[in-house]
């Protein structure tokens, strides 16, 4: 009896092929990212990086398909950048994305800081957050400021017990759950100085770029849009010259302080409109005039 | 002697997989699904020792059988049993548990008969097991073999 050489087995394997665009068609992988880059301004690297997650979850499959292997492959991430640059909103979108990949079972996001993973007292730590552990199983474990886990000044912190079972938990169920950590750039980087460990099972470092003026200006009118407001053309204006001003203050975070603004913005038209005539018309109701937006204390200097 | 105690206890030992879909539907009924073990097996005995508290809040059964795995390691040869409790008003009770350990021996149970006033017979159940001291009732070596089973 002659054994099949490996040339025979080679010819075999070649032909075995995987229809990767049928494959993406049937996973609906499209869809959650036409979605992210719909509702998401900017942050290119961000989306470049799930972009290259979802190929590379769909290859894993058509490689599982044809019979090779395929480990899970690790997917958990720290999500690193200034205040207001979308950390916790790109977060709360992966869950989704996740679980549409069919990379998470349940898809669910849990969100803890410091206070839901470490406890009060000896012994307390490890049952806490063994207990947020089991209840991210099947999906997302998202740390807000993770760095608070770790507390250098004091070397009886019960933070470093949480990380340890983090960590564990991190190496053995990669297939139960994903852990994000999310974070200021600088003090994450700190933050993976002292735990090694932690840096080097994380896959995917994401770091969150700075707004630009533009992408300031398409975010304020899509928070606009999405409450069902509109800038007048007057408006716009304003808030472009208000985004140039914000951003050479101090305590200036991105997409948070033109939040904020637009919030400011609509108690002044609120007050605007209630001194004013006893009617308003449902355009009146839903337009923000640039008095509104030029009251603001950042043109006062 | 084969205990049947709880559901699909007339069915072959469930594998793992099996047990991971039971407490995947009992998670998807919003049951707190918890962990308890003992080594007296008596049919009225209700008040098993519990593995830790019910878990409520799940969404997967990986925390279950992580609880699960946790449980038999530290209690090889005694039976393990999942609950699933139903908090919902009006039925705030157990609605399902089944075994996921039993001991590898299982000697099973003798009857006794009390004679009482006049000609009266009184009967009660006694498992052989319940001689030994607790925690001495299942065989150690059995446990090994129990554990090699498994694998």
């Amino acid at each position: 009896m002659s054994v099949p050489g490996p040339a025979a087995s080679f010819e075999t394997a070649s032909s075995e092929v995987v229809d990767l665009k049928a494959l993406q068609a049937d996973t609906d992988i499209g869809a959650p990212i036409a979605e992210l880059d719909r509702d998401l301004v900017g942050l290119a690297p961000v989306k470049q990086r799930i972009r290259e997650i979802a190929a590379f979850l769909l290859v894993a499959r058509a490689r599982e398909q044809v019979g090779l292997a395929a480990g899970p492959p690790t997917l958990h991430m720290a999500f690193t950048g200034n205040p207001g640059t979308g950390k916790t909103t790109v977060a709360l979108r992966m869950a989704g994305i996740l679980h549409r990949l069919g990379y998470v079972r349940k898809g669910h996001l849990v969100s803890v800081t410091r206070d839901d993973l470490v406890g009060q007292y000896i012994g307390h730590t490890a049952p806490k957050t063994k207990e947020v552990l089991k209840r991210a199983m099947g999906g997302v474990l998202f740390i807000d400021e993770a760095y608070y886990l770790h507390r250098p000044e004091n070397e009886k912190d019960y933070g470093q017990e949480a990380i340890e079972i983090l960590l564990q938990v991190m190496e053995n169920q990669r297939e139960d759950l994903v852990v994000i950590l999310a974070g200021y750039r600088d003090r994450m980087a700190s933050f993976f100085l002292s735990n090694p460990g932690f840096r080097s099972r994380i896959a995917h470092h994401i770091d969150f770029p700075d707004y630009d003026a533009s992408e300031l200006l398409a975010i304020a009118e899509l928070l606009a849009a999405q409450s069902e407001y509109l800038l007048s053309p007057a408006a716009r204006e304003a808030m472009i010259d208000y985004i140039t001003r914000r951003q050479q203050q101090p305590s200036f975070s991105n997409a948070r302080s033109i939040r904020n603004a637009l919030d400011r913005a609509r108690l002044r038209q609120a007050m605007r409109l209630c001194a004013g005539n006893a009617v308003a018309t449902r355009e009146a109701l839903q337009t923000i005039e640039a008095e509104d937006i030029r009251a603001s204390r950042v043109f006062a200097t | 002697m084969h205990v049947t105690q709880g559901t699909f206890s007339f069915l072959p030992d469930l594998t793992d997989r099996q047990i991971s879909d039971q407490i995947e539907y009992c998670l998807h009924q919003e049951w707190a699904v918890g962990v308890e073990f003992t080594d007296d097996i008596h049919p009225r005995n209700t008040y098993w020792e519990m593995w830790g508290m019910p878990m409520f809040d799940l969404r997967d059964a990986a925390g279950v059988m992580a609880e699960v795995r946790a449980c038999r390691d530290a209690n090889p040869n005694v039976y393990v049993r999942v609950t699933a409790f139903d908090s919902t008003r009006g039925w705030e009770t157990m609605r399902l548990s089944f075994l996921v350990q039993r001991p590898t021996n299982e000697p099973g149970f003798r009857l006794d008969r009390l004679e009482a006033e006049g000609r009266t017979i009184r009967y009660s159940v006694h498992a052989y097991a319940m001689d030994q001291p607790a925690g001495r009732r299942y065989q150690p070596d059995q446990a090994n073999a129990a554990q090699g089973d498994r694998r």
